[in-house]
């Protein structure tokens, strides 16, 4: 019995744990939000899909827990675990319709509980159970599947959600083109992806996935026995062929969309400024949005006629403003020269906060606008072409953006830059091996303030007008999860980080609400599970996975801590 | 003799006395000025005491939170001001049951106990779940590590309060017996104020001498001096950690609601800017320091509710009081600047660090 009950164990921790985060899903709102958007017309919608990946996240948990057993008790202990996740499910539906939830919680609606409830109320109650438990099954089956099956199986799934929930994107730019709009027509409908689409995609790319993991190798080899010459033209082409494609984009993808783009291009231009003070001096700098926020109100007051110091054009104002910025990103290092860790973190986030709040207050009113901030700031132009629309300040950014890329590059194996990266490891060694900490902590942070002042600048001349109320600290943290996520130090990480970070919740709608719930569940499963980040520098990846082995035991061991 | 001298004081020390020196001269000639003319008697300054003193004994005590757990692990638990949002948030529709069924001012007392309960279950629970979750799998990992995670599990739990309870200002009900005013010698306090002082002075004595005078606390202060040692003493550590959350959690969630007694409303975000000041009093006292820092929490109310009139009104600044936040950053960096080790410090922060 006892020997039946711990084996028993892992399923129904499994469920209660799994129960409580689809519970917590539903009462957030989360669901009754993501129900709107149809992936497969009319048979899945996304809320749909969320809970079943909770559920079969969870079989897949329990089921790994469980390695050891008898395969049987495996598929078992994913069954139980997702029976009870249904059953809890129920309970939430039931107490709902017993006791006014909405009382407290605002998201328990009746809409709520006929989606849960597959529309029908209390009679479909056997229907969650049999639901929980294939789902549970489902994911005890993939544990027990081999490797390449399991990974075709995961990537096509996954990419059939990825279609439909991506399908404002896809559907429109298809259909631009006369050749695939009917193919647009078949792989969708008015929302979410047809049945005979979703099929084929999910047929489609598992077949392409288990012919790359069957013949993957083969390719990476036949790749490295190219003489050099050839692998780098190949390269070069690959390059050649992703510019092409950068520079044509919000020709193709249209107004939306561009305006979607330029916001990431302005991430990428604070995350990279960023990834030299965090990724490569490690330096946690939590107030890094006020040089975005003085590169901002800098141009902001050399240019707009509405304050009436100053009327340059951009281009006269912007080295100014990333002067300054620098200026003012060495003035803010002096300080904090000595602080490590997490009291750097702290400090300049005070730095960052003292800055807003000076912005924002009555006191300065008169320079810089107040709460009102500045408006009226001109466009930039180059020889009378004007960037107004999204379309063409993305060229603008697009500028930024190579040129921040190009010094990162250049930096990062410069001597300074393997100076920096020295001191990230430890600052001791590093000075005791004559790096000269002042001077380099100081070049890291003016380096970062300056591309921030960058962004800034571009920001104003973007919106034409600056207010304080969009320089808070959720920027500086978005940014800092921008480059945990790519991977800290990587600079297409960061790419990686801005395009999955700040472009899908733009596209995502109804996302918008959950965004920064998102991030701080990423920021800590991240750390939990892949420190090293989505595409982490070679350097880094090695460092986190030479201590795999001993990492999976680590996690229970205990009170063997030191500091 | 010289060169000792230039080695010793570089140009960024020069730089950095500087501003330190500019702002002392500005506080001196500031409050100089104001003293000088006259704008505010001595009742109003009482006023200010008073409402600092409030303040300060709630930072006091989220800020017990911060020094514990530093104490512990060696990192800023950046949630800490998710957890004190938690227990007020959660206790506030409790409070509202109560005030609707006419109970709260009936038996005043009872629900004020019942309110303070729920919000320290609340709290209590969050921080456990907190360090069970986030922090424990992290125990070995670089330090960078569990200060990233805790941002993001602070950002997690607001935005999860805020999908539960909704995004709007609750106003907290307002209790009668704490309505109104006690007046003496021409002084005034007001009643919930008081009320705040008291019970922050009586949890804050229990916290002290829980921490002091028990067994539990004891091993507590031993995990904080030493975790091997600790462990080779037959003190289970993981279980030490797990109960200094939870200590700090039920801080938390009391102060809290003396918080949401004070300014009668909750936000999801409401723990962000008392969370940031009260680390800023664990500073200030030295952070792992538990005298330290209630007494860093109450000056650092004491400062916020002063100081704007005091030296920034006679500076000739206009609206003053929209810069007593700046005023707790500015002290903030400060304090990490000069003296890292906050005025009691007894722990070198800048070696440990």
């Amino acid at each position: 019995m006892t020997r039946v009950l711990t084996l028993w164990k892992h399923g129904i921790k499994a469920g209660l744990l799994g129960g409580l985060i689809t519970v917590l899903l539903s009462l957030m709102g989360m669901v009754e939000a993501f129900s709107q958007r149809q992936i497969v017309s009319g048979v899945l919608s996304m809320d749909g899909a969320l809970l079943g990946a909770a559920v079969v996240f969870m079989g897949y948990l329990a089921a790994k827990r469980t390695t050891r057993a008898h395969p049987l008790w495996v598929l078992i202990n994913s069954v139980t675990c997702g029976f009870i996740t249904g059953g809890l499910l129920l309970l939430l539906i039931w107490v709902g319709q017993n006791v006014n939830l909405r009382a407290v919680f605002i998201n328990a609606s009746p809409t709520l509980y006929q989606l849960l409830s597959f529309g029908e109320g209390l009679e479909t109650a056997p229907v969650l159970f049999v639901a929980g438990s294939l789902c549970g099954l489902f994911g005890g089956a993939l544990y027990l599947l081999p490797g390449y099956l399991r990974k075709a199986l995961t990537v096509s799934l996954v990419s059939v959600v990825g279609a439909g929930v991506l399908q404002d994107l896809i559907r429109p730019t298809l259909a631009a083109w006369e050749m695939l709009a009917e193919f647009a027509e078949w792989v969708f409908s008015s929302n979410g992806l047809t049945e005979q689409g979703a099929a084929a995609l999910f047929i489609l790319v598992a077949a392409v996935t288990l012919l790359w993991s069957l013949k993957g190798k083969a390719v990476q080899s036949g790749f490295k026995s190219l003489p050099a010459t050839g692998q780098r033209a190949i390269q070069w082409t690959a390059i050649a062929i992703l510019l092409l494609i950068l520079f044509v984009l919000p020709q193709i993808v249209g107004l939306f969309l561009s305006e979607v783009l330029t916001i990431v291009g302005l991430y990428v231009l604070l995350g990279l400024g960023l990834n030299i003070v965090v990724g490569y001096a490690g330096l946690l700098d939590l107030g890094y949005v006020a040089f975005f926020a003085i590169g901002a109100y800098v141009t902001a007051i050399l240019t707009s006629p509405e304050l009436g110091f100053f009327s340059l054009s951009f281009w006269q104002a912007l080295p100014f403003a990333i002067l300054i910025g620098i200026v003012f990103g060495v003035m803010l290092g002096i300080p904090v020269l000595k602080m490590r860790g997490d009291y750097l973190a702290i400090a300049t986030l005070g730095f960052g906060e003292i800055i807003r709040i000076m912005v924002l207050s009555d006191f300065l009113k008169p320079w810089l606008g107040g709460a009102q901030g500045i408006g009226k700031i001109p466009k930039a132009s180059i020889a009378g072409f004007e960037f107004g629309m999204p379309q063409e300040i993305y060229y603008l950014i697009l500028a930024g953006c190579f040129l921040v890329i190009f010094i990162s590059l250049r930096l990062r194996d410069s001597r300074l830059g393997r100076a920096w990266k020295a001191m990230r490891e430890d600052e001791d060694v590093a000075q005791a091996m004559g790096i000269n900490l002042v001077a380099t902590k100081l070049l890291a942070f003016g380096t970062g303030a300056a591309f921030s002042a960058l962004s800034g600048a571009i920001f104003a001349t973007k919106l034409t007008s600056v207010y304080p109320h969009s320089m808070n600290v959720m920027i500086s943290i978005n940014i800092l999860c921008v480059i945990i996520v790519g991977g800290m130090g990587s600079i297409p990480g960061v790419i990686v980080g801005a395009a999955a970070l700040v472009g899908l919740p733009e596209l995502l709608r109804e996302f918008a609400e959950y965004r920064l719930l998102v991030y701080g569940l990423a920021l800590v499963v991240m750390m939990l599970v892949r420190p090293e980040g989505l595409w982490p520098e070679a350097v880094r990846r090695r460092e986190f996975h030479e201590e795999e082995p001993s990492e999976n035991n680590g996690a229970t061991s205990t009170a063997s801590a030191s500091s | 003799m010289l060169k000792g001298w230039r080695e010793r004081f570089s140009g960024t020390d020069l730089v950095m006395w500087l501003i330190g020196a500019g702002i002392v001269v500005s506080i001196i000639v500031g409050s100089v000025a104001t003293l000088a003319s006259g704008r505010y008697a001595g009742r109003h300054w009482f006023d200010f005491m008073i409402f600092g003193l409030a303040q300060g004994s709630v930072y006091a005590l989220i800020a017990m939170g911060y020094t514990m757990v530093y104490g512990v692990l060696r990192m800023i638990n950046f949630a800490h001001s998710e957890v004190f949002m938690s227990g007020p948030y959660t206790a506030y529709y409790v409070a509202a049951a109560f005030y609707r069924s006419g109970f709260l001012d009936s038996h005043p007392f009872l629900s004020l106990i019942v309110i303070f309960l729920v919000a320290m279950a609340t709290s209590t629970l969050i921080a456990y779940l907190l360090e069970r979750i986030a922090y424990r799998p992290l125990r070995n990992a670089p330090r960078l590590i569990p200060l990233i995670t805790a941002i993001g599990a602070s950002f997690f739990l607001q935005y999860m309060f805020r999908g539960l309870y909704g995004p709007g200002f609750q106003a907290y009900p307002v209790v009668k017996m704490l309505e109104g005013q006690w007046a003496f010698w021409g002084l005034r306090i007001l009643k919930f104020q008081a009320l705040v002082i008291v019970a922050a002075a009586v949890l804050m004595f229990a916290l002290y001498a829980f921490i002091q005078r028990t067994r539990v606390g004891k091993a507590i202060r031993a995990v904080s001096e030493d975790k091997e040692a600790a462990y080779l003493m037959g003190i289970d550590v993981d279980k030490m950690i797990s109960t200094t959350f939870i200590i700090g959690g039920m801080a938390a969630g009391a102060a809290g609601v003396l918080y949401a007694i004070m300014f009668k409303q909750v936000h999801f975000f409401m723990g962000f800017i008392p969370g940031i000041k009260a680390f800023t009093a664990a500073v200030l006292g030295g952070i792992g320091n538990i005298p330290g820092a209630m007494l860093g929490g109450i000056f650092l109310g004491l400062i916020e509710s002063i100081g704007p009139s005091l030296f920034l009104d006679g500076l000739g600044i206009v609206a003053p009081y929209q810069l007593k936040d700046a005023i707790a950053f500015i002290m903030l960096v400060m304090v990490l600047i000069f003296r890292p080790t906050g005025i009691m410090g007894e722990r070198l922060a800048v070696k440990k660090a």
